[in-house]
């Protein structure tokens, strides 16, 4: 086959790659043919049979599919073809709502811009409706009258999104689009990622409106394109790190479109398109608050941080998808509804300067550190803050308070990943981007809920299974992804090291590994052969619950694999034996060769849509920026160099070591920027009596979150929205997010605030723009050095990226040799071991806990989102049915789930994702926390918490 | 009565099982081919005969076998459409179940003149009966070496399977047919490629209609020339290919005095074909009119049955094609408009919804018809039917597949020659006391 076709177009002769279609070599050639069923990311159909052409055959065919030939001679109109289309739209145009409800909100239904073109406003066919409107979905109004049957959503659905909720149901004249089998769009699987809204010509599905704020009526008009400011920013959410485009007017986002960009390519999930209202929340801070004087000593201030018991909310049995319909927004006052009640925690605080505040703050700390000493303060940033924001607050905490107490979110997700890691290929980061799984023949994916957790990565992994890759699914809990698995292996809870040494033993003993890849690139295998030889399948199969057979035929697909690519996330690391998790994954890799070419490789699906970068950026208490050492004395001159301070040579506390100090005494005075451990750090009760012990807390934040109910001063931060910095995401490209909003009232930009409190420590910063941040904190670092706002782009780069004006960036890492010390990738090899707290007579069942696709952590944002809060209202268990047999418990009831360090009260659902034997709680509820439950022990290496696993049991 | 031995008939009545048909000589050209015809020479030999398919195209059967490709690794497949679906057409039916074995015949002979190794026979759902005899008659086959591998000893190796559609008019295209093979909705596929190039499963893939495959049983025993001393040639000296031969199995229903197949040379006049085989009108009464193949060619107007019931004479009246040569006719009292009502409804109803001219024409068509019968209709309803019913199809290049061309073509043949009648009747503006058409197998 030739690789270039010349064929003339309207007479123009054009050169295109063979397989071209002849609509796209048109376009490309200027020429616009209309067409109302193809869109460039869609598979063509050729459907509508508007496009139509003249290629000089008996009969005219359909430009998008038709692919262009040599000397091939195409019209694209005549008299004929022309005839064609008006008769077709006039068809259309028929029973078409006019204007229908894209025309009357964003102004662009395609069908209707073709009338107008076409001059047939006057109808010759008239029908009023005669189809019906289903008003169920939380989110996209559905108007079965302006359909035309294009099938956009439903390629978009299945092929995009790889969801295959849409579909038809009967023929010809009756033809419809239904959800399932055919089922009201809101009682069926769909997850709203709204992929077809955004792809319908036609007012067939479109987003809904919001509502505006509580005290203003109505809804947020959905108003034509340009009308509004387009705003090309990041999700704030999760760390896939979707590219999107913010339609703003009058301050207020009306709607979110994805944009296209090589991580997510135009794809965005039900947060990202439809998570944004929470800045507009009606509870946004807009003055420094200082504590008043009576409400000292310090204590929770609202019922449920406080944890007096009291009955959750009943909720209309039997209406899982269609709780909670108005209204919405909450208010403030209405008590126990998911998010705080100002009425119970705003008395406690007065309303002051920001030179008020930021003087008691400092004054407060520099004290603590007189009387103390350094070691006597820490600092939480957070991994939903830009590069810069963490690099200012870690090099606040290190240079101006003098310590290395400096953490964030990340010892809870993936310390462990990254502890495993840096030990056995020498860094922490993904080696190869989410994306090349499509390159991969075999997915290996564990502990991972992708599909609620990472919903768009999940997309081309759904991909790739559509394609011929098989997928391992391993987990406890049956995630929907394991319906696109090859094999779906449901382990044991907390014994994944059985299951992959018994993997990692049929490798080796049947001859499966790459022996040239552990003679050339690993280390330490003779100590891994040695210690899996012993775990036999045989042996472990009634360990991890999974048969022998099936660990073989795992194996051998591992093993037979071309290319293997490995992605986790929480279930791996959120053990006490997280480390020893990952570095089975890490040997599985090293043993089979899969790390260093495309579609191969180690992937920790990234939670916090800059947890890569806050790590980067040095919020960590043993590194600096771009994890370079706190005690290695040549870095620290580096450090101490380029900050002008003297630095603190020994390596601070973590997360759970923080509040354990605080508990114990030793940590007296804290700084927190947009982090709430009360909800998210295990055994909340601990937490609680922790951060009343502290004799100083000041807390940075949009919201007053149960953490700021133990604050003496609570600073008004600006949103993810409001503000401009960079994000790095999990497959490590760095990425814009820019201000679509100005920020409410008094609310400053966080990094101004950091600027402006470390000068009051004494420490004076000095900077002008969030991009000069950037340019100090990529010039002290080896893996950002070149980038800049500038060569970012609007899609941003993959560090490292040493040619960032002719490059991408750095996709595949380690290719050649690993950044350890001798360059090699080492085995570390793993015993099994228990989970630290086992099910026992008194507490029988195993508690998971995770996150839910609607909500984010500990739902500060999307528990004020008003679409996501409508989808999922409040807190659950999820309980097998056999269990609720068991303790005598319907579907729906309200139940107690206690463990030994507490006890919360929320409504029980039959489940069959969980086994019977073990319950799941999502962890965003702080009405029914989680987190009251869990357990604070720590991984010895990551110093990570098992949240995966602890004894609780069920009562009426 | 008739003056023709029936060949394609011949066995009617006679024991359907493989002994009694070897008995009367079944099995012997499929046995000659093996042994004397290469087969290219069998392609040369249906060329030559002048075979057009008997689905309702006409097209080449020889000419469609030599498009294949050439020299392919294979597998090949060959598609027995058993869809029969167009209404008032059942010759295939009892072509099957009379003679079982004489399309297996034709599909082995197929299957060797095109290298098939496979073939599938899609039967429509509701030939239930058919399906059976058909399955029996292929038992029989494999058990005497007739179907499986190294037939008759000669290397032949066919696999013969049924599948059974699910009630789908558009199952019978060929495209779609293939579609609904392969498990999934049967829409019609978008052409080039062609399923001699990519069919079933991606891989080069013949589809033939049984009766044609049954001819070819009788081209092979009695040769190219006597296929070709039956029918009609061709009006045009300079096009011969457009020639109608053979014997054709012909149908006829409606308000008839003796309906059925009759087997027939190509040509027979429809007043003929209706007068000495079908008995006349019911009841005494005069014709209106008839539909001379199946629904989607068009209608006759009782005044045009001097038309010639082949491939080339039909033209003159503005009728698509022979189609399925199923004759239905309606008698004086039948009301225009109604049949026109029946049609649209049946094509709207059948549309597989994929193309949009199709599906909204179609609907729109029937929407006018539903209206004008419900006392509603506008003299310029008549206009916009016809426009509608010339603009929708693959032949004004609007459609992936012939369904819509075969739904507009009677609707607009009916306005154009019963015009009078329409304008009487939305003058009217009554619903009419009408007897309904009669779909024969419906």
């Amino acid at each position: 086959m030739p690789e270039q076709v010349q064929l003339t177009i309207d007479g123009r002769l054009v050169t295109v790659a063979a397989g071209t279609t002849v609509w796209e070599a048109a376009r490309a050639a200027g020429i616009d043919i209309p067409v109302l069923c193809h869109q460039p990311r869609l598979r063509p159909v050729g459907v509508c049979r508007l496009c139509v052409v003249d290629v000089g055959a008996r009969v005219l065919a359909a430009s998008c599919v038709r692919a262009c030939e040599e000397d091939m001679e195409v019209q694209t109109t005549s008299p004929r073809i022309e005839r064609s289309r008006r008769v077709l739209l006039e068809l259309l145009l028929a029973d078409h709502p006019s204007p229908c409800a894209r025309e009357r909100t964003t102004g662009d239904c395609e069908l209707e811009a073709l009338a107008r073109r076409y001059g047939l406003l006057d109808r010759r066919y008239e029908q009023g409706p005669t189809r019906p409107i289903d008003d169920s979905s939380r989110v996209i109004a559905v108007d079965h009258n302006a359909c035309i049957l294009c099938d956009r959503c439903i390629r978009a659905c299945d092929e995009i999104q790889s969801n295959e909720v849409i579909g038809r149901v009967d023929r010809g004249g009756a033809a419809r689009i239904a959800f399932d089998l055919d089922q009201p769009m809101g009682q069926s699987t769909c997850v709203s990622c709204g992929e077809c809204a955004a792809s319908c010509p036609t007012g067939a599905l479109t987003n809904k409106p919001l509502a505006r704020r509580t005290g203003e009526s109505g809804l947020l008009p959905l108003v034509p394109r340009s009308q509004t400011t387009a705003v090309d920013s990041v999700c704030p959410y999760c760390g896939v790190g979707c590219a999107l485009t913010y339609h703003v007017r009058d301050n207020r986002i009306l709607w979110a479109d994805g944009r296209d960009s090589p991580g997510n390519e135009g794809r965005l999930c039900v947060k990202g398109r439809y998570g944004w209202d929470y800045a507009l929340h009606e509870q946004r801070l807009t003055r420094p608050l200082i504590r008043r004087a009576e409400f000292y000593p310090k204590g929770p201030l609202s019922r449920d941080v406080r944890g007096t018991p009291s009955p959750p909310t009943p909720l209309p049995p039997g209406e899982r998808g269609e709780r909670q319909k108005t209204p919405l927004p909450r208010s403030g006052g209405e008590g126990r509804n998911g998010i705080v009640d100002y009425a119970e925690v705003l008395p406690a605080f007065r309303e002051a300067s920001w030179d008020e505040a930021l003087d008691r703050i400092a004054s407060r700390l520099k004290a603590i550190k007189q009387a103390h000493g350094s070691a006597a303060l820490a600092g939480f940033g957070s991994a939903k803050c830009s590069n810069e924001e963490a690099y200012l607050f870690q090099k606040l905490i290190r240079a101006a308070l003098g310590t290395n107490n400096v953490d964030h979110c990340t010892r809870l997700c993936h310390a462990s990943s990254v502890a495993a890691l840096l030990e056995g290929i020498g860094s922490g980061s993904v080696t190869d981007v989410f994306g090349d799984a499509r390159l991969a023949d075999v997915i290996l994916l564990t502990g991972s809920n992708t599909t609620a957790n990472h919903p768009v990565a999940a997309t081309f992994f759904k991909e790739a299974t559509r394609c011929g890759t098989k997928l391992i699914v391993v987990d406890p809990r049956r995630p929907d992804i394991a319906n696109f698995a090859a094999f779906y292996c449901r382990t044991n809870p907390g014994t994944d090291v059985a299951f992959y040494n018994a993997v990692m033993h049929v490798l080796v003993t049947e001859g499966l590994c790459n022996e040239d890849f552990i003679r050339d690139r690993t280390e330490n295998f003779e100590a891994l052969r040695d210690l899996v030889v012993d775990y036999s399948p045989e042996r472990m199969a009634p360990v991890c619950g999974i048969d022998a057979e099936t660990i073989r035929a795992v194996a051998r697909t591992i093993g037979g694999a071309r290319a293997m690519m490995t992605f986790w996330g929480m279930g791996i690391s959120q053990h006490t034996h997280g480390t020893d998790n990952a570095r089975c994954l890490i040997a599985l890799c090293l043993l089979t060769g899969n790390v260093g070419q495309p579609g191969t490789g180690l992937h920790p699906l990234r939670g916090q849509n800059n947890v890569q970068g806050a790590s980067d950026a040095g919020l960590i208490p043993m590194y600096y920026p771009d994890y370079q050492k706190v005690g290695d004395p040549a870095v620290r001159a580096k450090f101490e160099a380029a900050w002008g301070v003297p630095l603190d040579p020994a390596p601070g506390l973590t997360v759970v070591e923080i509040m354990a100090g605080a508990l114990e005494g030793c940590i007296r005075g804290m700084f927190m920027m947009g982090e709430n451990p009360f909800l998210s750090d295990p055994n909340i009760n601990k937490v609680r009596k922790a951060l009343s012990k502290l004799e100083f807390l000041a807390v940075q934040d949009i919201f007053l979150t149960e953490t700021a109910e133990f604050a003496d001063v609570v600073l008004p931060a600006s949103s993810f929205l409001e503000k401009t910095g960079t994000y790095t995401n999990t497959d490590r490209r760095v990425q814009i997010g820019r201000n679509a909003l100005v920020p409410p009232g008094e609310a400053r930009l966080d990094w101004q605030v950091l600027c402006e409190l470390s000068t009051r420590l004494g420490y004076p910063m000095d900077y002008t723009s969030p991009e000069e941040v950037f340019a100090e904190f990529a010039s002290l670092t080896k893996s950002y050095a070149g980038l800049t706002y500038a060569n970012l782009g609007t899609t941003g780069k993959l560090w490292p990226c040493p040619d960032p004006d002719h490059s991408e960036g750095t996709k595949v890492l380690f290719a050649e040799r690993f950044p350890t010390p001798t360059g090699r990738g080492r085995f570390v090899p793993c015993a099994f071991q228990t989970a630290k707290e086992l099910p026992d007579g008194d507490y029988p069942l195993v508690l998971n806990t995770g996150r839910l696709l609607e909500h984010w952590h500990t739902g500060t944002m999307t528990r004020r989102a008003q679409a996501l809060d409508a989808l999922q209202p409040g807190p659950f268990v999820e309980v097998h049915p056999d269990d609720l047999g068991r303790y005598g418990l319907a579907d729906g009831a309200t139940v107690t789930v206690r463990s030994r360090r507490g006890a919360i009260r929320l409504e029980a659902r039959a489940s069959r994702a969980v086994t019977p034997g073990s319950v799941f709680i999502p962890f965003h509820f702080r009405e029914a926390a989680a987190n009251v439950l869990t357990i604070d022990e720590l991984d010895p290496y990551g110093k990570i918490p098992e949240f995966k696993f602890c004894a609780v049991r069920l009562e009426k | 009565m008739a003056d023709f031995e029936p060949v394609l008939l011949r066995r009617v009545g006679r024991p359907l099982d493989i002994w009694a048909y070897r008995a009367d000589g079944g099995y012997r050209p499929l046995e000659k081919a093996l042994n004397e015809l290469q087969p290219p020479q069998i392609i040369q030999m249906v060329r030559d005969a002048g075979l057009r398919g008997r689905g309702g195209a006409g097209f080449s059967c020889g000419l469609k076998w030599s498009f294949l490709p050439k020299d392919h690794p294979g597998p090949i497949y060959l598609c027995v459409n058993i869809d029969e679906s167009e209404p008032c057409t059942f010759n295939n039916r009892y072509l099957i179940e009379n003679d079982p074995h004489q399309v297996i015949e034709g599909v082995l002979l197929a299957c060797y003149a095109t290298r098939a190794t496979t073939a599938y026979l899609y039967f429509r759902y509701e030939y239930g009966k058919a399906a059976r005899i058909m399955q029996q008659a292929i038992g029989e086959a494999y058990a005497h070496g007739l179907l499986g591998d190294n037939i008759l000893g000669k290397g032949l190796n066919v696999n013969a399977y049924i599948h059974r559609g699910a009630g789908a008019y558009i199952c019978g295209e060929e495209t779609g047919l293939i579609e609904s093979l392969e498990g999934k909705r049967a829409w019609p596929r978008i052409k080039p490629p062609y399923p001699a190039v990519e069919g079933a499963f991606r891989k080069p893939t013949v589809v033939n209609n049984p009766e044609t495959l049954s001819c070819v049983v009788h081209i092979i025993d009695r040769g190219a020339d006597w296929f070709k001393s039956l029918g009609i040639p061709s009006s045009d000296p300079a096009r011969p290919e457009r020639g109608s031969y053979g014997p054709k199995l012909y149908n006829l229903s409606g308000h008839i005095n003796k309906p059925g197949t009759f087997e027939i040379p190509m040509g027979i006049t429809t007043q003929e074909l209706i007068d000495k085989y079908g008995g006349g009108v019911w009841k005494g009464k005069k014709a209106k009119g008839a539909i001379p193949g199946g629904l989607s060619t068009g209608i006759l107007t009782a005044a045009e049955f001097d038309a010639r019931l082949d491939y080339d004479d039909l033209a003159r009246y503005e009728i698509m094609g022979l189609g399925t040569a199923a004759v239905t006719v309606f008698d004086e009292d039948t009301s225009i408009v109604d049949v026109v009502y029946n049609i649209a409804r049946f094509f709207s109803h059948e549309s597989c919804g994929q193309c949009t001219p199709c599906r909204e024409g179609t609907g729109w068509m029937l929407q006018i018809l539903e209206r004008m019968r419900a006392g509603q209709g506008r003299r310029e309803d008549l206009d916009i039917l016809a426009d509608v019913g010339d603009r929708i199809g693959i032949i004004p290049g609007t459609t992936i597949c012939g369904l819509s061309d075969g739904a507009g073509w009677p609707i607009k043949n009916a306005v154009k020659k019963f015009r009078a009648e329409f304008e009487a009747y939305i003058k009217s503006g009554q619903k009419k006391q009408t007897v309904s058409l009669a779909l024969a197998h419906h």
